[in-house]
């Protein structure tokens, strides 16, 4: 543009004005504010939150101690032990998350043959002492059965897609 | 309210002093609530503009979140460092908040309301608006540390290149009200929205709004407060209530110089449907002092509007504006301004 059409440009504050023809735009235009603990978004039955350990309807858990997770975990959170039961199964002693240590990457959900740990929608915990992420056998069972209602809906609304 | 004071039959001397107080209360009182409701506004404005809602939790619909920060700011600790100069540390948000007040004793808000009706009001406004930047010069000093003293020159540098352009704009409007008395100033633009200031005096209108942002260090000339690049300037060692002391001078600041424009240039408390057939007996039970409310909660918006658009001006840049682009405006139109005067251009110096 010409020096001259410059100078009335900036003399008549034309790109000011433009510029706050923008954000006046904004000043009217609709709020995208969630306002969280009233107002939620949306989530994906893919969501990756705190870790779970499932059992089968008869009450069995279904972890079988293969070690696939714990092998994969790439921040090595995950500590397994195990032994063979009375019955002659192989099953865990000891299924140790350090959620401190977790990256929620879900390799492990993936890489488990029989579904048995899972990540569930549930993003909203906390520890209030030491220890208290550091997630235990019992721990995850619990949390498995507290929603295991929801992780079997996603499971089954996901399959056909994994 | 003076009628009723006089019939107690105080002595004369006491019956002064009690009008006085009467007066800055009147004043003083909803100036404070306004200002305390305008940091509110601020914050939900600015979210507003970036698509957001803003402060909601406190009160209903967070209106009182003010009320908050005030009671927050009042239990603060003052921290005074080791190496400031303690009595001038203390005296800074004292000379900066003084003067805001104090320029608001000639404000008149209708033809019969206000405080005092001096001739030379438009001359007080003018030095005590300029004044409180000494507190903000003295608070960077007294402070002793770095970042508050760039803050103090940065403030300095502003106050040259800015108060000269801002003191011609007002030349302006004393030759078109031909008065230094805001009130006659209000007068003189009787006669409908086209007799008003603004259009004779557009290019004055618009640098006066320009040099009210400088003054009181508001975006895009917040230089002396600078947050992305000295932390916050001069206030960095204030806390507590001596921090919000220059909090509450910069947002009276910010009332006085939208109040003040629309005095000298939107018609003050003149309706702006004068002189329109049908539409100025409709609004005529409108009082004075709503209509200049109304334009200066306008400007009062676009003060944040500015905020919410521009980036900040580096201080060369500033000085720039001041000195070869605003002065050089302003000159040019005094000279014009006197020519139609005297060659009487109608309507409006007829």
């Amino acid at each position: 543009m010409s020096g001259l059409g410059r100078f009335f440009k900036s003399l008549f504050l034309i790109e000011l004005f433009k510029g706050m023809r923008l954000t006046g735009r904004y000043l009217i235009d609709r709020k995208i504010t969630v306002i969280y603990p009233e107002e939620k978004t949306p989530q994906s039955g893919r969501f990756r939150g705190q870790h779970a350990l499932r059992r089968y309807p008869n009450g069995e858990e279904r972890c079988i101690a293969c070690k696939l997770c714990e092998a994969v975990c790439p921040a090595l959170a995950i500590t397994i032990e195990s032994e063979e039961r009375d019955d002659g199964s192989r099953r865990t002693t000891r299924y140790d998350i350090d959620l401190t240590k977790c990256i929620f990457c879900g390799f492990c959900e993936e890489s488990c043959p029989v579904d048995s740990i899972v990540e569930t929608r549930n993003f909203e915990y906390h520890g209030e002492k030491r220890g208290d992420l550091l997630m235990t056998k019992e721990k995850l069972l619990a949390i498995g059965d507290k929603y295991e209602k929801q992780i079997a809906e996603d499971r089954a609304e996901q399959a056909a897609y994994r | 309210m003076i009628e009723f004071i006089s019939s107690l039959g105080l002595p004369a001397a006491v019956e002064t002093v009690v009008i006085i107080l009467v007066k800055a209360v009147a004043i003083l009182a909803p100036l404070l609530l306004a200002v305390a409701y305008y940091t509110f506004a601020e914050r939900k404005v600015l979210n507003y503009f970036q698509a957001r809602v803003g402060p909601l939790h406190i009160g209903p619909r967070g209106l009182l979140t003010p009320i908050a920060d005030a009671i927050k700011m009042l239990f603060k600790e003052i921290i005074i460092p080791t190496g400031a100069n303690r009595f001038l540390f203390l005296l800074a948000p004292l000379l900066a908040f003084g003067p805001a007040i104090a320029a608001w004793a000639v404000i008149p808000f209708d033809y019969d309301l206000y405080a005092t009706d001096i001739n030379a009001a438009l001359l007080y406004v003018l030095a005590l608006t300029s004044f409180s930047v000494y507190g903000i010069i003295i608070a960077g000093w007294a402070s002793n540390s770095k970042y508050p003293f760039l803050g103090a020159m940065r403030s300095a540098a502003q106050v040259v290149s800015y108060e000269l352009a801002m003191g011609f704009a007002l030349v302006g409007v004393i030759m078109a009200g031909q008065s230094l008395n805001l009130r006659e100033i209000v007068i003189a633009q009787q006669g409908g929205i086209w007799m008003w200031f603004w259009l004779p005096l557009l290019p004055l209108f618009v640098i006066y709004f320009i040099s009210g942002l400088a003054e009181t260090n508001r975006p895009p000339f917040d230089l002396a407060e600078g947050e992305s690049e000295i932390v916050a300037g001069y206030q960095v060692e204030y806390s507590g209530i001596s921090f919000g002391l220059f909090f509450m001078a910069e947002y009276a600041n910010m009332i006085l110089i939208s109040l003040l424009t629309s005095l000298m240039f939107l018609g003050g408390w003149l309706s702006p449907f004068e002189g329109i057939p049908n539409l100025e007996e409709w609004f005529a039970w409108v009082p004075g002092v709503v209509w200049l409310l109304l334009k200066t909660a306008f400007f009062m918006l676009l003060f944040l509007w500015v905020r919410a658009t521009f980036p900040r001006y580096r201080y060369d840049q500033l000085m720039r504006l001041g000195w070869k682009v605003l002065i050089p405006i302003t000159i040019a139109w005094l000279v014009i301004l006197g020519g139609a005067i005297v060659a009487e251009v109608g309507p409006w110096f007829d």
